[in-house]
């Protein structure tokens, strides 16, 4: 009886009698959730263009946000170190295609998958000799990001909003819309949509397979940058932030894998809804569930929708 | 070029293999070290590894090694993981190996077992499986100076000193690994004793970067005091998440693995207040630190990046765990009259060292940390732990030794070690 209480009143009647707390709950679930969407993104950007499960990712985010810290370490001005670690990504997005995606054309997705496992491991191995395994601090004031803190007084108690969590939920929704209609509105991004639907078809009409997927992992490496300054200033910089990729996968699960409002939506749905669960009932089962009741609610949607919520439906006709 | 290179490659690969094969053939002492300089702790794994070698190196260097006889320091690389430490265990043991240091608990958890079969000893040190401080029952096993037991014991022996602790509540966040969860028994039966709740926040190793559900929690349980057993990437998270929610830091105390420089510079100011828990000394300040800077680091003989990072917690701990392993050496000589030793050898001295304060003195290290008598009965020596503050750029020691409760502990590590034992029909034990 207890338990049922404890599980369909108790946590009804918290969220009633501490309103404060509910709040901050739900922005934490919204930061979280923005933050989310931000590192699917760069998955489902490459997936989009070239059906492959980007495993790099991950310490994408690890080598733009060290190399990132890297030349500001060396003395150069934020500003320029920021302009410089996008230059980095540029190039490894042309290296990517020159060394690796351009020999892997029409090759079998699984074979370029491993492809991105080798690249994962080559970009860890060669991070580590240039920038050495040390954590690093993220450089946010001079970055012109805010640091402190808002406290808002509201039902009686307390809502304390991180300006850093402001400004990242802003630049990640920023970056979001920026890119979805980059890739809607654009001949480039009509391009990229093409060649995800049919590499050679795409080729018969003149589409440069190269230059498309040089962008798109350019744009992935953008995306990279932003979650390792958003995630690094939480945190800090060191290897360890290859991890919150593995955040990435739920909401992909949820969204789909070629769909950038999936991505959105299913970040923020994963961000509340581990939210809510890990403080409300969390504690039924002794803490610590968010990390396996994200893919809980990416199952549930699953049941109901296997190809994700705006993941396109997939017909194979005899 | 790309010939010379590759043949040059060849040429040095060739002459470090024969390097390795004169030092084999002559007398040495050869101490692997389970080291991790990559993946997501490499952060931890690369001052301890400093330290670690670069005492050994300085006694090479300056007094030619330990009762005349060199020693070898060979790194096998295993990223924290439990397998790949293992592979390194497996790869080295044959080479004479005098003492394991895991520089892990997972890792450690794999050895133990392994250690009275190869006759090889295993010294975790301030960390590994606190029952191994029965000497009785693990022969082969050490913890010196003291066990993750103790420690919870001296942390709340601290609390309780600030205001009792009777009547509080304990919040215990934790990395939810083998680790992390290793005091909890503990926890629990002195809450009943000491008469405090607890509130138990587990972080697994994909939120370390994701930390703000648990602090959430935290906001709502209310703890009147927190305590940390974190590693790597979840310190500084943790301690920019309590900030976050304006929990008291000087309410929140690490544990000796979460109280490092490579913690809190990432969090610089905002960290101000942090306490956590330490047994080796900070800073350069002590004659054998010196010797360190002369002969190793000044002498380009060291792996450490840049100079200011000697003194470090980390740093001085790795250090620390030489001095053990160099202390444990010479007593072993001592009692079997050997110059070069066995690993069975090694685990006499690691029985019979008496790092005493006059002992320290003479060592350059007065004041680093507190004496460690060993024994036969006890491997972990029993030792005090003191209490340090991060004061917004560095560390600041804010307490005395704090003894543990060893009256209270002791009892309940012979029942985990008769635990441990009872389903092992076979497992080695010695009488004291």
């Amino acid at each position: 009886m207890d338990l049922l209480f404890n599980i369909f009143v108790s946590p009804f009647i918290e969220m009633v009698t501490m309103p404060d707390f509910l709040l901050q709950v739900l922005w934490e679930g919204f930061v979280s959730g923005t933050l989310y969407a931000l590192i699917a993104l760069g998955f489902v950007l490459i997936f989009k263009a070239s059906g492959v499960f980007n495993f790099a990712q991950g310490i994408m985010v690890v080598f733009a946000a060290l190399t990132l810290v890297g030349f500001h370490a060396a003395g150069l001005p934020a500003y320029v170190s920021l302009v410089l670690a996008l230059a980095v990504m540029g190039f490894l997005a042309w290296g990517v295609e020159r060394v690796v995606l351009r020999h892997l054309v029409n090759q079998p997705d699984l074979i370029l998958f491993m492809a991105t496992i080798g690249l994962s491991y080559f970009l860890i191995g060669f991070g580590e000799l240039i920038f050495g395994g040390e954590p690093k601090s993220m450089i946010t004031e001079q970055l012109g990001l805010p640091t402190g803190s808002t406290t808002i007084e509201i039902f009686d108690g307390i809502v304390i909003l991180q300006h850093l969590d402001i400004a990242a939920a802003a630049i990640a929704a920023i970056l979001v819309a920026g890119l979805a209609l980059f890739f809607s509105k654009t001949r480039i991004g009509r391009a990229l949509r093409a060649v995800a639907d049919d590499h050679q078809a795409a080729l018969s009409v003149g589409i440069s397979l190269n230059q498309i997927w040089a962008i798109v992992w350019f744009a992935a490496g953008i995306v990279a940058l932003a979650t390792g300054i958003m995630w690094g200033a939480r945190s800090d910089v060191s290897f360890a932030l290859q991890i919150v990729a593995l955040k990435a996968l739920p909401v992909l699960i949820l969204g789909g894998f070629t769909s950038v409002p999936g991505a959105i939506i299913g970040g923020l749905i994963i961000g509340f809804g581990e939210k809510l669960f890990e403080v409300y009932w969390g504690g039924l089962l002794g803490g610590g569930v968010e990390g396996w009741f994200a893919y809980v609610i990416a199952l549930i949607f699953l049941l109901f929708r296997p190809q994700g919520l705006f993941g396109e439906k997939i017909i194979e006709r005899v | 070029m790309f010939k010379k290179l590759i043949l040059g490659t060849a040429a040095v690969a060739m002459l470090s293999g024969a390097q390795m094969m004169s030092a084999s053939a002559e007398d040495m002492h050869y101490v692997p070290s389970l080291s991790y300089r990559t993946g997501p702790f490499a952060g931890g794994g690369i001052p301890v590894a400093n330290g670690f070698s670069d005492y050994m190196n300085m006694l090479n260097a300056r007094d030619g090694g330990i009762g005349g006889v060199k020693i070898v320091v060979e790194e096998c690389e295993t990223g924290y993981n439990s397998q790949k430490g293992v592979e390194c265990y497996e790869s080295t043991k044959g080479k004479g190996a005098l003492v394991y240091n895991p520089m892990s608990t997972g890792i450690t958890l794999q050895l133990v077992p392994k250690a009275p079969v190869d006759e090889i000893p295993v010294l975790s040190m301030g960390y590994g499986l606190s029952a191994t401080a029965i000497g009785e029952k693990f022969p082969w096993g050490f913890n010196y100076p003291t066990t993750y037991w103790n420690q919870l014991s001296s942390i709340l022996k601290y609390i309780d000193s600030k205001g009792g602790i009777k009547g509080k509540k304990i919040g215990f966040i934790y990395l939810d690994v083998g680790y992390g969860k290793e005091p909890i028994p503990l926890l629990d039966k002195l809450a009943t004793s000491m008469g405090f709740t607890t509130a138990k926040f587990p972080v697994g190793v994909k939120e370390m970067q994701s930390q703000s559900s648990h602090w959430l929690n935290v906001r709502k349980e209310r703890p009147d005091w927190m305590i940390m057993w974190g590693w790597g990437a979840m310190n500084s998270t943790a301690i920019k998440e309590a900030a976050k929610i304006k929990y008291p830091l000087d309410h929140f105390i690490g544990n000796w693995w979460s109280g490092a420089d490579a913690d809190l510079r990432p969090v610089g100011e905002v960290g101000k207040g942090y306490v956590a828990a330490n047994f080796s000394g900070i800073g350069t300040d002590f004659p054998a630190l010196q010797d360190v800077l002369k002969h190793v680091v000044d002498a380009g003989k060291s792996q450490v990046k840049d100079k200011s990072l000697v003194g470090d917690v980390l740093y001085n701990r790795g250090l620390f765990n030489a001095v053990i392993v160099a202390e444990a050496i010479a007593a072993a000589q001592k009692a079997t009259g050997k110059k070069a030793i066995t690993g069975a050898d090694m685990r006499v001295g690691l029985e019979t060292f008496d790092l005493s304060a006059a002992r320290l003195k003479e060592l350059g290290l007065e004041g680093f940390a507190a004496p460690v008598k060993a024994s036969c009965s006890d491997h972990e020596g029993a030792g005090s732990v003191f209490l340090q503050q991060w004061n917004g750029s560095a560390w600041e020691k804010i307490s005395d030794a704090i003894a543990p409760m060893n009256d209270v502990v002791r009892p309940l590590l012979e029942e985990a070690a008769d635990k441990y034992t009872a389903d092992k029909p076979d497992w080695k034990t010695q009488s004291c």
